[in-house]
């Protein structure tokens, strides 16, 4: 307790005048790792000014989070701030004392993070670990501070906060979780609020609420931001000035108006194209060599052959609600026991994808566009519903068996998360060999020529066919999950989420690959994703699903810019979007 | 709470039910013929053929699993062969001297392996860290009848520091007046100083070396529980919020490392229970692992029925308190089980 | 047909060969404590294998005018109660100590691994059945299920084996088919499904080779136990019968003398024993060290 008391006040805030509250120069981080020293982050410039919100843009590996860690000094054991100075409202951070530090974090400066769930402590309640902070950092008597705590709830907009108070993380949503941690960021005031990609794993509608949040409540205590994100369009919407980063260096910093308007470095210039945005092309993606070298698009199809390819009818899936609840009340409740409701994940959808059709499928987490496509896919069974396929019931036959029926050939997946839909044992080539060994007829000899052309065909260098997917970049595993989904030249393919875990830059290339290879195979595809703005790109229909049901469909370009919906203006309002 | 204490008692009778049919299997397959035995050397055919009438020995399984059951219901665990007396009254007798030998050890490993796993995990790759693998990695190696005669040899034989391990309490002093059982508890309730000395000297080497052996897997699961958690988002978050090392370390970091810790608990009960029963052999304690051991070796099924079952199903109520107290530290069991 | 307009993935990065003995000499140079218990291993495989055939006394052989001798030239740890040389029994019951603990781990990790991962992947049924009789064999205080076990049986080395296969076999079913379930819903594993590989294919070629790292490791550890066990078990008198020299069994022989002084007849067995499980143990650290470095012990 004693050690609390000190705590308030040792740290006296200085008037600034003009000078920047974080003023970071020649900053270089170095890590310890296996092979030797690392340099996450070069020689580093930044600085933010009293209530600014400065964002910091970059890929993976560019070293963004690591700044923020290093001004906040809490670096992992192996790293450290090897040159450079960090002055914050006049303080050397790196000749401060860890004791005084902890007083600074928290109260002078305060970060939030991603996964929200993740950061709060699963087994104490919330309204507890708000009052942890307050008491920390002495900004209230202990009598109060439950009070204080509640207030903060409410500032936040969690609903009923005196009984939320009381909850447990796992009782709330992710974006209650958000807004709880947002709480514990903003409860001593701090100066600086440091976002490390805070919406990241948030529904779109979610994320633009929780950041309105965020803006709202820092710029009403006139608190400085730093923005850490991926996402081009949510730096352009919040923030007054952008750093760009690549590889640990800083590339590019400008205010926020003149970046996206006239992006003066190649590498920005890049990162700006490669955004999916309204009104462009896909080939508009790509850098602009090589949009200049790519063939051009073949215009959108026209109204496709008569019959469809896939025809969904009344889809439904239900999941039996198996908790402790219903079967204690299965044990002990009234005779005959009363069935207990069951989860619809999907309810009665019906849609066709036509031959040589790209068919979008976007909703929120939870709204069933998964389940469908799993379902499509014949990984899980219907629960009732048809699903045709070029004539044939697919639907009545067990998920079980449909994997060595010669049907299995014609409708293949391009996964999500490329790391885990490779074997971690299986080399590139064995991954993208083993449907040609069990079901495309391949005589042995003919496997490895076979995997070959269809490495060049993704644009995947030979070489990297004897490698293991940990050996493997980000963007080679998608090409290595794209050639074993073309490997038995399917009709249909269903790509879930196929660039979700992709860098941008990145993103752009396989978007193109995904879309040249469609027409060249003549293969068709359902393409499932919650980013609208990449569906625009590559789908010629969208169908917009909520809570398991379908809200809208139609023509790509009529529902995006001519919604019928309330939700899906919703949704498409929710987007932030670059000024580009 | 009470929904999850009703789901977890409803697990444990099939539990149950497995072990009382297990164990009576088990002895039934024992060699040697009790008939044979207790009719005596002199006995003829005729004679032994009588004795197994009486003692149902000619019955289907079926009905003496049925008499087994029935006998069990009531308390009756049958008598044992060798000494006469029924086999429920002697283990009653015993199982304080064990569950005292137990509780003791147990104390000493957690008191030593939780603090040394936590300062591991905190000061990793520190001089603590590495003496505390060694001594878990070399802790689980020692056999521990093997600890228990190392340990009687350097203080005993070499230096005299403690007494001759021939039991719970020295000739010279008279056991404490029985309340619980426990003899350290009772003497300090009959304020009996003289025995409580006596008693705790006995109590020692036996306790400790019960306390090396499961110090191991404590602190071993506490070491790694801790790195992991102290390694998770959200005591990032409590740094990042300023919170002092104290409570991000003890309310913040242990209470959730505690989780799998409780969880190996079971674990090493199970453990402890076997070992109790190479202890007592070495110092000749009187609990029912030695009359358990004595009674397996004249084939006297009785007692070693009535050891098995309630090894078992204090291994049961254990884990069930075990599971309980999981409840009360992690809310997520109890609100959503 | 190829499209040469589109970029191709940026030129890989240098990465060295995969060969395994590679591997293997990067991971011994990073912990010389691995290869320290990799060593101690072969040489107690090759007192296992040899043993009989190097020892300088026929372990049986007993010699009433040398009994209760101290460790001296002749006799290097010394003689017993029958004047039998420690030093020769000790060495040849590596032997049988090594084959239990070989051949038990052999048994559960067929049974136990197998039924394991069929549970956690199937699910249904399968789990049911194997976790009941997992629950079964968990109720029981181990060693005591061991003793009970052999005491019905017979004291033979085969039922020792049975004995310390079936008390171990939750433990692997618990691994197993924790492995199995979480690789159950795995991306690789749904794409083997559309690959056209059937379940038990997915079982044995996809899914078992995943697992089979951490399963060494148990391996590994489950080996230094066994070998505790039948030595617990033969120092109460379940387990081999004398004169079979064998580490359990030596040390309850010597443990009546300890209160008189005469160390050396239990210590020695007891130390073999201890260095055997420490180095099971050592290696097994070392491979879980190996196969998954965030789970450093």
């Amino acid at each position: 307790m004693a050690n609390r008391k000190k705590s308030a006040g040792r740290i006296v805030r200085k008037e600034l005048g003009s000078l920047p509250l974080l003023d970071v120069h020649g900053l270089t981080v170095e890590f310890a790792t296996r092979r030797g020293v690392v340099r996450a982050v070069e020689k580093i410039d930044l600085n933010v000014a009293k209530g600014e919100t400065l964002g910091i843009v970059g890929e993976s590996g560019s070293g963004k989070s690591v700044t923020s860690y290093a001004v906040m000094r809490i670096l992992d054991r192996a790293g450290r701030i090897a040159e450079g100075s960090v002055m914050f409202s006049g303080l050397d951070l790196r000749a401060t004392p860890e004791a005084d530090m902890r007083d600074m974090r928290g109260r002078e400066m305060s970060m939030i993070f991603q996964s929200p769930r993740l950061a709060l402590n699963p087994i104490r309640k919330i309204g507890r670990q708000i009052e942890d902070v307050l008491l920390q950092h002495a900004q209230v008597d202990s009598d109060a501070v439950s009070e204080r705590a509640i207030e903060m709830l409410e500032q936040v907009r969690i609903a009923r906060p005196r009984e939320r108070y009381h909850a447990y993380p796992f009782e709330l949503s992710g974006g209650m979780c958000q807004r709880v941690v947002i709480a514990l960021a903003l409860a001593c005031r701090p100066q600086l609020l440091i976002a490390d990609e805070p919406t990241t794993g948030l529904d779109v509608t979610t994320q633009k609420a929780v950041m309105d949040l965020v803006v709202e409540l820092t710029r009403e205590r006139g608190m400085s931001t730093i923005l850490i994100t991926h996402d081009l369009g949510l730096a352009a919407a919040y923030c007054n000035r952008v750093m760009v980063m690549e590889k640990g260096k800083v590339v590019e910093t400008a205010a926020s108006s003149a970046i996206f308007k006239n992006p003066a470095h190649p590498y920005t210039r890049k990162l700006m194209r490669a955004t999916p945005r309204l009104g462009i092309s896909l080939r508009s993606l790509l850098p602009e060599e090589e949009a200049a070298k790519a063939r051009p698009l073949t215009p959108l199809a026209k109204p496709v052959a008569a019959t469809p390819l896939l025809t969904v009818e009344k889809l439904v899936k239900e999941y039996p609600r198996n908790d402790a609840k219903s079967t204690l009340a299965k044990l002990f409740g009234p005779k005959p026991a009363k069935e207990p409701e069951a989860f619809r994940a999907v309810d009665r959808i019906s849609f066709t994808v036509g031959r040589g059709e790209s068919v979008g499928l976007v909703g929120e987490s939870g709204c069933g566009k998964s389940t469908t496509s799993m379902m499509v896919m014949r990984l899980i069974d219907k629960t009732d519903g048809l699903i045709m396929f070029d004539g044939e019931d697919i639907g009545e036959i067990r998920a079980r068996d449909f994997a060595t029926l010669p049907l299995r050939k014609r409708i293949q997946m391009v996964f999500q998360d490329p790391t885990d839909s490779l074997n971690p044992r299986f080399t590139a080539m064995r991954a993208i060999a083993d449907p040609l060994m069990r079901l495309g007829n391949v005589p042995r000899g003919e496997l490895t020529s076979r995997c070959e052309e269809l490495a060049t065909q993704v644009g995947l260098p030979l070489d990297l066919l004897h490698r293991f997917p940990h050996q493997l970049s980000g963007g080679q595993k998608a090409r290595v999950g794209i050639a074993r989904a073309i490997a038995l030249k399917p009709d249909l393919i269903i790509l879930d989420e196929p660039t979700a875990a992709l860098d941008v830059s990145v993103q752009a290339v396989v978007l193109n690959l995904l879309q040249d290879l469609k027409d060249s195979l003549g293969m068709s595809y359902l393409f499932v994703s919650h980013d609208l703005n990449v569906v625009r790109l590559l789908c010629d229909r969208v169908i917009v699903m909520r809570a398991g049901q379908i809200v809208e469909q139609g023509p790509t370009e009529r529902v995006m810019s001519a919604p019928e919906a309330a939700y899906t203006r919703d949704l498409l309002s929710a987007i932030p979007h670059p000024p580009l | 709470m009470l929904s999850l204490i009703s789901k977890r008692l409803l697990l444990v009778i099939p539990n149950l039910i497995g072990v009382v049919i297990i164990t009576f299997l088990l002895t039934r397959a024992l060699p040697g013929d009790p008939a044979a035995y207790f009719a005596g050397p002199a006995a003829d055919k005729q004679a032994i053929e009588q004795i197994r009438v009486k003692l149902g020995l000619d019955k289907p399984l079926i009905v003496q699993f049925g008499r087994y059951v029935a006998d069990l219901a009531s308390g009756d665990l049958g008598n044992s062969l060798t000494t006469g007396q029924p086999v429920v009254t002697e283990i009653k007798n015993r199982l304080p001297a064990s569950a005292e030998l137990t509780l003791f050890g147990l104390i000493i490993s957690i008191v030593i392996a939780v603090p040394l796993g936590i300062l591991a995990a905190v000061k990793q790759g520190s001089w603590v860290d590495h003496t505390c693998r060694v001594v878990a990695t070399a802790g689980v190696s020692l056999p521990v009848f093997f600890t228990g005669l190392l340990l009687v040899y350097v203080f005993y034989f070499l230096l005299g520091w403690s007494p001759a391990p021939l039991g719970r309490i020295d000739v010279f002093f008279s056991p404490p007046t029985q309340i619980t059982g426990f003899y350290l508890i009772d003497s300090v309730l009959t304020g009996n100083l003289g025995s409580f000395r006596a008693a705790l000297s006995q109590l020692l080497l036996p306790g400790l070396t019960l306390g090396i052996f499961s110090l191991a897997p404590i602190a071993r699961m506490t070491r790694a529980s801790m790195l992991a958690v102290l390694a998770s988002d959200f005591v990032r978050t409590a740094r990042a919020s300023g919170l002092d090392s104290r409570t991000v370390i003890l309310t913040y970091a242990f209470r959730n490392a505690m989780l799998p810790v409780v969880t190996t608990l079971g674990m090493v009960f199970s453990f402890l229970l076997g070992a109790n029963v190479l202890v007592e052999k070495v110092f000749a304690w009187p609990g029912i692992g030695s009359y358990a051991v004595e009674a397996l070796i004249s084939s006297d099924f009785a007692p070693v029925q009535g050891f098995v079952l309630t090894m078992a199903v204090l291994y049961v109520v254990l884990n069930l308190i075990i599971d309980i107290l999981y409840g009360v530290i992690d809310p997520r069991v109890r609100l959503e089980g | 047909m190829t499209d040469t307009t589109l970029p191709t993935a940026p030129p890989a990065a240098k990465v060295e060969s995969n060969s395994i003995f590679r591997h293997a000499r990067y991971v011994i140079a990073e912990n010389p404590v691995t290869g320290l218990a990799f060593a101690l291993f072969m040489l107690i495989a090759l007192a296992a294998l040899l043993g009989p055939y190097i020892v300088p006394h026929d372990p049986l052989a007993s010699d009433t005018a040398a009994t209760l001798h101290p460790p001296s030239f002749k006799h290097w740890f010394g003689t017993d109660q029958l004047g039998r040389d420690i030093f020769s029994r000790v060495v040849v019951a590596t032997r049988l100590d090594f084959i239990i603990a070989l051949a038990s781990v052999a048994l559960v990790f067929a049974m136990g691994g197998l039924a394991g991962i069929a549970a956690g992947f199937f699910g249904g049924w399968t789990d049911r059945i194997v976790g009941r009789i997992s629950d079964t064999i968990m109720a029981f205080p181990l060693f005591v299920l061991a003793m009970g076990i052999v005491a019905a049986l017979g004291n033979t080395v085969t039922n020792i084996v049975l004995a310390t296969a079936i008390i171990n076999f939750p433990l692997y079913v618990r691994v197993a088919r924790a492995e199995a379930n979480v690789r159950r819903d795995a991306g690789f594993v749904q794409a083997a499904r559309l690959s056209g590989n059937g379940d038990f294919r997915i079982l044995l070629a996809h899914i078992l080779p995943n697992i089979m790292p951490i399963m060494m490791v148990q391996i590994s550890l489950t080996m230094g136990y066994a070998i505790l066990n039948a030595a617990g078990l033969s120092f109460i008198g379940l387990g081999v019968r004398p004169p079979t020299p064998e580490w359990g069994i030596m040390v309850a022989e010597g443990a009546g003398n300890i209160i008189s002084g005469e160390w050396w007849i239990a210590l020695f067995p007891g130390a073999a024993l201890m260095i055997a499980v420490f180095c099971f143990n050592l290696l097994g650290d070392g491979l879980r060290d190996l196969v998954d470095p965030q789970r450093r012990t």
